[in-house]
């Protein structure tokens, strides 16, 4: 019989321990004087790939912007590699982590700046299309909601098996849209908790 | 190391929605989650060593010019996982309020004060085995608007990475005989006994040091069993 330790919420406050640079985003010189160990630039001097920009709002079954949420992100590098043990395609001393965290700002927003992850091995040796794996943290979140983003025109979405398990009217919402914004590539991923197009939420 | 995430140790965890504590009625999904096979993404996760942090990041006592005020304690324990072996080289944040029950963060308005010599965050990660230590200050209770004279019991909140990602727990450590218990419905959520007890530090006279510092120790099991044969079809 498991022995877990339950899962708590995240509260309100946790920003000066766990993202204490966050608050730059809200205001330029207000952060807390804690050095920060895991932030939302994942780019990294040795990491190959494209440069991106992971942007979007967190919605609440209001639609109201959440404002105190915290997401993580955990990504494979370009070339498809995480940096974990599990992985023995990996590079375990890859200075790239492929593991990121923001803080929502006031207008429930949230950014990272990555670079775009390649294709990883999925189940029965299929491979799964480029995608970025979300855990969310929050006020009102007792334990983490795990999703994924993916990319928009990328064909290898029609053969991802994790896609092919989530109902075609629902799938939009792991599909991250990708605005024009001069010299960026930024791709846009809001994300809805609960009700109207609620975002497809794994259980893992 | 193989490791398998069986989804019934979750059990032990409180449902996302759980009304009582009136923030997850709009922030819990309302459509059943979408089981998938775990895949590389997720049994794979972030590693953290030594670089992560500096010395002293795990006192919170001695990060500014003066002690703070309150009753100086230490926490410790080990990382665990299902099998309880230890999870070495895990990260471990952890963030308070101070031992008037007040945060430093921006949007705590209750009236207590603030301690010049208290931020309330640490972080430290785990030797070979599993085993972590902060020293810090007794953390009070503090009322919120959660229902009329709602207060939280005393906890200290950590985050904790183990094998996978998977395996990544925020949840809060309480202090043992708390009255508060029977009131609060964040600890309440979680509703087995047994498991919620699993929340509650215990006393450790064995490592108080006298005439220095209360000592309570808390252990953390975060997911991931060893396959065994009789796993492997």
């Amino acid at each position: 019989m498991s022995e877990l330790t339950p899962s708590q919420t995240v509260g309100p406050y946790y920003a000066y321990g766990l993202t204490p640079e966050g608050r730059k985003r809200w205001k330029p010189d207000d952060h807390y004087r804690w050095k920060e160990t895991v932030g939302d630039d994942l780019v990294t001097p040795d990491a190959v790939g494209t440069r991106i920009q992971i942007e979007g709002v967190i919605y609440d079954g209001d639609g109201k912007p959440i404002d105190d949420a915290m997401l993580e992100i955990w990504q494979a590098d370009a070339q498809g590699r995480y940096a974990s043990p599990a992985d023995s395609g990996a590079r375990p001393n890859a200075a790239f982590k492929g593991h990121g965290r923001s803080a929502t700002d006031a207008s429930g927003g949230f950014a990272f700046h990555t670079i775009k992850p390649g294709p990883v091995p999925g189940p029965d040796g299929k491979m799964q299309a480029p995608h970025v794996v979300f855990a969310i943290f929050s006020r009102g979140m007792l334990r983490q909601v795990y999703t994924r983003m993916y990319f928009p025109d990328e064909a290898a979405n029609a053969g991802d098996p994790i896609l092919a398990l989530v109902p075609a009217d629902r799938r939009a919402t792991l599909i991250a849209t990708r605005p024009e914004r001069g010299g960026q590539t930024v791709y846009r991923f809001d994300i809805r908790v609960q009700g109207d197009g609620e975002t497809v939420f794994f259980d893992v | 190391m193989s490791l398998f995430y069986p989804r019934e140790s979750l059990d032990a965890f409180p449902k996302h929605l759980s009304p009582g504590y009136k923030s997850t009625v709009k922030r819990s999904p309302s459509k059943p989650l979408i089981i998938v096979p775990h895949t590389l993404s997720e049994l794979s996760g972030p590693v953290y060593g030594h670089d992560a942090i500096e010395d002293g990041d795990n006192d919170l006592t001695r990060q500014h010019g003066g002690e703070p005020l309150g009753e100086r304690i230490i926490v410790h324990g080990c990382v665990l996982d299902e099998d309880r072996r230890p999870v070495a080289g895990a990260l471990v944040e952890i963030w308070q309020a101070n031992a008037c029950g007040r945060y430093v963060h921006v949007v705590d308005q209750h009236p207590a004060p603030l301690d010049p010599n208290f931020t309330g965050a640490g972080r430290t990660v785990t030797d070979k085995s599993g085993y972590y230590k902060f020293v810090t200050i007794k953390p009070g209770a503090y009322p919120w608007g959660n229902h009329h004279n709602a207060w939280r019991p005393n906890h200290i909140h950590f985050s904790v990475f183990g094998h996978s990602f998977l395996s990544r727990l925020v949840t809060q450590m309480y202090f043992p005989g708390d009255p508060l218990f029977p009131f609060d419905p964040i600890f309440n959520s979680v509703t087995d006994e047994k498991a919620r007890n699993r929340m509650i530090a215990s006393f450790d006279l064995e490592n108080t040091v006298p005439d220095w510092a209360l000592c309570y120790r808390f252990d953390i099991v975060v997911r991931g069993r060893e396959k065994t044969p009789e796993d492997v079809h």
